[in-house]
């Protein structure tokens, strides 16, 4: 994993496009463990986009994604990324340490 | 991914990781028009969903939308897909299925376009139990034209051609499609995103004529003029007053200004679709010089 990757915390993670994001909150609002919040920042149009600042909560239970109307936000579970990981390089990405 | 900055990055390109709606979007089209908190981007991501869940061939579904802000998800799946005249999208979505008895057709329109301007045609497909999926985007209004008053708008609200509060009695849509002949009524709201996609692909694994509707928030004209809000607190109000009543009568699911909304699975049931029934009547007609069209399921 690449060092400025997100420390691996919780079950999941989101991925989020900021640019297609219209600050609609749906995401914010409905998620089950509330690990999303408005970001401080702006996108190029002015909305205020969706972050993570709780990610020992997320559950990458993908439900964000469901609700998003503008395809801005998806979640993960880190098993999933893990088995896709798996499936592209069948060898452990960092070899064990002696 | 078009180039698009997205937080985590480098760890959805190490992955190749990507939304999983984003297959079935032209992604040359994204960012779509709809406004923020409008909810028809929701109902696509359940469409996908159900897509997903069906494990279809994608060339064997077509979508065909009428005119509207909901008219526009043709134009924004990567399936065959038809943008008709408004008001059409049944007719076209009839020929479109009897030519091609193999494939799936999927509506995908808005109230206005399909119980309005389409309504005589909307009656009829389900008359004739025509082999459809028919996806009713309720947002109570005519999103796209400025907010003037449609069928389905409830007593009370104002509108820009009801400047006093409309008085109109509504449709009550899964109503008129049980009455006409539905063999699949269902309505969900925005906010029952689980539910919706589980009905969709009910949907696409019945046969016959399935009607589904769609609850959404039309913020910027049915929400702001009535001071309800934005499309957030509408699904709010989804949460609230929604109650769910699996095999509700559908005559007892009207719904009123910002009163209780009854969703659930209201009809399923068997009936022969208008394909089954030329097939079986002009088999007993003929006998053996009729070669019965369609059974093949598309192989032709």
């Amino acid at each position: 994993m690449s060092s400025n990757a997100p420390v691996k915390q919780g079950k999941g993670t989101i991925f989020v496009r900021t640019e297609i994001c219209k600050g609609c909150s749906f995401c914010i609002d409905f998620c089950p463990t509330h690990c999303i919040e408005f970001s401080r920042e702006f996108n190029a149009k002015g909305y205020h986009f969706p972050v993570l600042p709780r990610p020992e909560d997320c559950t990458g239970c993908d439900l964000c994604g469901l609700y998003c109307p503008d395809f801005a936000i998806y979640g993960i579970k880190f098993k999933d990324i893990e088995k896709r990981r798996q499936a592209a390089a069948p060898e452990p990405l960092v070899p064990a340490q002696p | 991914m078009s180039g698009l900055p997205s937080l985590n990055a480098n760890l959805e390109q190490e992955f190749g990781l990507i939304n999983p709606v984003m297959p079935y979007l032209r992604q040359d089209r994204i960012p779509h028009i709809w406004c923020p908190g409008c909810g028809i981007g929701t109902t696509v991501n359940c469409f996908a969903r159900a897509l997903t869940d069906s494990g279809m061939d994608l060339d064997k579904v077509a979508i065909v939308s009428g005119i509207g802000c909901t008219g526009r998800v043709a134009g924004y799946m990567n399936l065959d897909s038809f943008h008709t005249t408004h008001g059409r999208a049944i007719p076209f979505a009839t020929g479109l299925k009897l030519a091609n008895p193999g494939m799936k057709v999927v509506v995908y329109s808005g109230d206005g376009d399909l119980t309005a301007i389409g309504g005589n045609h909307f009656v009829h497909a389900a008359r004739r139990n025509m082999d459809l999926m028919i996806v009713c985007v309720n947002n109570f209004t005519y999103g796209m034209t400025g907010g003037q008053v449609a069928p389905t708008t409830p007593i009370g609200p104002t509108q820009t051609t009801m400047p006093y509060g409309n008085f109109e009695n509504p449709f009550n849509l899964p109503f008129l499609a049980d009455a006409c002949g539905a063999v699949y009524v269902a309505r969900w709201t925005v906010y029952h995103v689980k539910q919706l996609a589980k009905a969709m692909l009910d949907g696409l694994n019945k046969k016959g004529f399935v009607f589904i509707e769609a609850m959404s928030p039309c913020p910027t004209l049915y929400s702001r003029r009535n001071r309800l809000g934005d499309g957030v607190d509408q699904l709010k109000y989804y949460k609230e007053k929604s109650v769910i009543r699996n095999g509700a009568d559908t005559k007892e699911v009207g719904i009123a200004y910002q009163g209780e909304i009854v969703v659930g699975k209201f009809v399923d049931r068997e009936r022969p679709t208008w394909l089954d029934s030329m097939n079986s009547h002009f088999g007993s007609v003929f006998g053996d010089r009729f070669t019965p069209y369609g059974v093949t399921d598309g192989q032709e």
